[in-house]
């Protein structure tokens, strides 16, 4: 796996801020009636490692339950998980008690979809994003935080007179903006993004996205930017690592992966994703997938994949395929990956 | 004679803050056999001009104007007589298939219902019937799987069974509203590659409404591209992708990031969506519009240009 011991690591190489491994999260589901009472285990993510490196920005990518959003929140610790472990500058999280951890969380921070739901309706903008300040911080003067929070619109985008505005009166795109401030304050390190563009308008998307590219490079954040849009994700992405069912499939260069997977899912991936050009026509497109995603309450044997997977052969449904390095560098759970050619074909670029 | 036609269509709305404009005078007109598309962002009116159309607007809304199906104004009729038509002539598929199926009944039930009133089908007809279209749209095993119930199905085999639902009477007209937005999008190219096949089959007419420029591209013919309630673009669809004239279409189609173009720069639309409280005088999207001018104060006309594209901008073509 991705794993590697950290003297292996050379004086002048870049070290990860970040590294995950194996990391699983298990959730107990009731099941069966009342008299026949059944307790199945759900594994959300499986065996999950990957390493992030600062200032970098780590893509997560994979359709609803593949284990994604889940996966972010028991790096932040707000998940216990089954097992792994979660090392942020070298220090694992997971062994951390409550206290300790929550100091730590001061350095990794969370954005979330919904920007309306995830911001308290009855604080005003400036209360929003000052009340990480106060948590962490109680002894501060009054002037010093208003001060903190204006400048902290003002970075984001946001006019700093509407500080005593509530969350009702800004539409989605200023709010996941409140949302971006107040993750920052606190100075942090890392920021999980959980599909922070999707619920809002092509238009306002754009906006955000180019948000966090430019916070990122001006203050060298590591980022962890979580979508099941492929387009959206390699744009913002130095790497991506894609997801099926709780595990990693690849983990490789953002552009590599679109041009090159080596995974078959990656490539149905890439295939599904709607390009708005005209000339392209979706009736001739062939993602080779077939059917949906199997229940993660029973996943299938081997390679969870295989079900749906065109070059399936014996082997994929009786042997688990690790995550693997390839000669390139880069990382996939395939069998066949040696084998197959995933390259995809671009039609004509038309002039643009 | 058109298929549909759309003569200065307005919805509004009572609401306790006023009255808010949704819909504000829009015209087209759909051909039989035609895949139209109807582009816009949330608030545009896109899906309130549908279904005013089909008359089912909430009850504090209204619709004003004509929209004639085969020359009858839809508009203008009673309940009794919009029930013939819809379903059966105009059929309509909405965004969540889990909201709009009825999670009590089997869908053999819902589907049975349908057919037999609609075309007068003994149950036994109608059955068979359903289980064909079930079939069509590549559901496995349609003949056991029609006794299930709404929640025994995934999403993207819900999505299927709604579109079933909506070509059982073989309509003229299929609405599909955000068909695959709430999909994962590898059930999203399938979906939408069904809805374009099926209707390309029995040469039904479509109109898809829809946020993303990237699943038109694929499958309509037309599009008419809306903001604040209005038209501001209308053409084919090469034409509005590789020549878009108005500066909003333009916007929206740079907006999206792109998978097959390397390291592009993303240009934003700068500000908000608008407020359909308060909108600006003049042309609505001149506050956000990188291009506007004094004559933007005023609003544009919709304009139509000698090759039958139709633009509401005071821009020149080329400028």
């Amino acid at each position: 796996m991705t794993d590697r011991p950290s003297q292996t690591y050379r004086e002048d190489e870049p070290r990860p801020v970040l590294r995950v491994q194996d990391l699983a999260v298990h959730f107990e589901i009731q099941s069966g009636g009342l008299l026949r009472p059944r307790v199945e285990t759900l594994k959300a993510v499986d065996g999950v490692s990957f390493e992030l490196y600062r200032g970098e920005t780590l893509g997560i990518v994979g359709e609803s339950g593949c284990g994604k959003s889940t996966l972010a929140r028991a790096v932040l610790g707000l998940i216990p998980p089954r097992r792994g472990r979660v090392l942020w500058l070298g220090e694992d999280l997971v062994s951390l008690d409550e206290k300790s951890l929550r100091k730590k969380r001061k350095e990794l921070q969370l954005i979330f979809q919904d920007p309306l739901a995830s911001l308290n309706p009855r604080l005003t903008v400036g209360e929003i994003i000052a009340e990480p300040l106060w948590t962490f911080f109680p002894k501060f003067a009054r002037v010093q935080v208003e001060e903190r929070v204006r400048g902290m619109m003002k970075m984001v985008g946001l006019l700093p007179n509407q500080i005593n505005r509530y969350p009702h009166e800004f539409s989605g795109g200023q709010c996941q903006r409140i949302g971006i401030a107040r993750a920052l304050v606190l100075n942090p390190r890392l920021i999980i993004c959980d599909e922070p563009v999707s619920a809002l308008d092509v238009s306002i998307q754009a906006q955000i996205i180019n948000l966090l590219k430019d916070l990122q490079r001006k203050l060298s954040l590591s980022l962890i930017f979580i979508a099941h849009d492929l387009a959206v994700v390699r744009h913002i992405s130095d790497r991506v690592m894609v997801m099926y069912l709780g595990r990693a499939v690849e983990v490789a260069g953002a552009s590599r992966i679109y041009d090159r997977p080596r995974h078959p899912y990656t490539s149905a991936l890439v295939k599904s994703v709607p390009i708005p050009d005209p000339s392209l026509n979706l009736r001739d497109r062939d993602t080779g997938l077939v059917g949906d995603m199997p229940s993660p309450l029973n996943p299938p044997s081997g390679c969870v994949f295989h079900t749906r997977c065109p070059y399936a052969v014996k082997r994929c449904t009786l042997e688990v395929p690790p995550l693997r390095r390839l000669a390139e560098g880069d990382w996939v759970a395939c069998h066949r990956a040696e084998e197959l050619d995933l390259t995809i074909v671009k039609d004509d670029p038309v002039a643009v | 004679m058109p298929l549909l036609e759309v003569k200065n269509l307005e919805v509004s709305f009572d609401t306790p803050e006023g009255e808010i404009q949704a819909v504000r005078g829009i015209d087209f007109v759909l051909e039989p056999g035609e895949g139209l598309a109807i582009v816009g962002e949330s608030g545009s009116g896109k899906s309130q001009a549908m279904l005013a159309i089909l008359g089912l607007l909430a009850e504090n809304g209204t619709a004003r104007g004509e929209a004639l199906f085969q020359g009858e104004d839809l508009l203008a009729m009673s309940r009794q007589e919009l029930n013939r038509h819809r379903g059966r002539d105009i059929a309509m598929i909405f965004q969540d298939p889990m909201t709009s199926l009825n999670p009590y009944l089997n869908i053999e039930r819902q589907m049975v219902e349908v057919a037999m009133h609609h075309q007068g089908l003994s149950r036994r007809e109608a059955r068979d019937h359903a289980i064909a279209m079930l079939t069509a749209v590549r559901i496995p095993d349609a003949e056991q799987r029609i006794r299930q119930y709404p929640h025994e199905f995934s999403g993207g085999m819900r999505q299927r069974i709604m579109i079933a639902l909506g070509l059982l009477c073989e309509p003229e007209i299929l609405i599909a509203d955000e068909p695959t937005t709430a999909l994962d999008v590898t059930v999203q190219v399938q979906i939408a590659q069904l809805v374009a096949e099926v209707t390309a089959r029995s040469n039904m007419a479509s109109i898809l409404i829809t946020h993303d420029l990237g699943v038109v591209a694929g499958t309509s013919d037309k599009v008419l591209v809306m903001y604040a309630g209005q038209v501001v673009e209308y053409g084919t669809v090469a034409q509005i992708y590789n020549d878009p004239l108005h500066p909003y279409t333009r916007g929206l189609i740079e907006s999206v990031p792109r998978l097959d173009r390397r390291d592009h720069e993303l240009h934003a639309i700068p500000g908000n969506p608008p407020n359909l409280l308060s909108l600006p005088d003049g042309c609505s999207f001149r506050d956000r519009c990188t291009r506007a001018f004094d004559a933007c104060a005023d609003l544009p006309p919709l304009e139509t240009l000698p090759d039958g594209r139709q633009k509401r901008c005071f821009l020149e073509p080329g400028a």
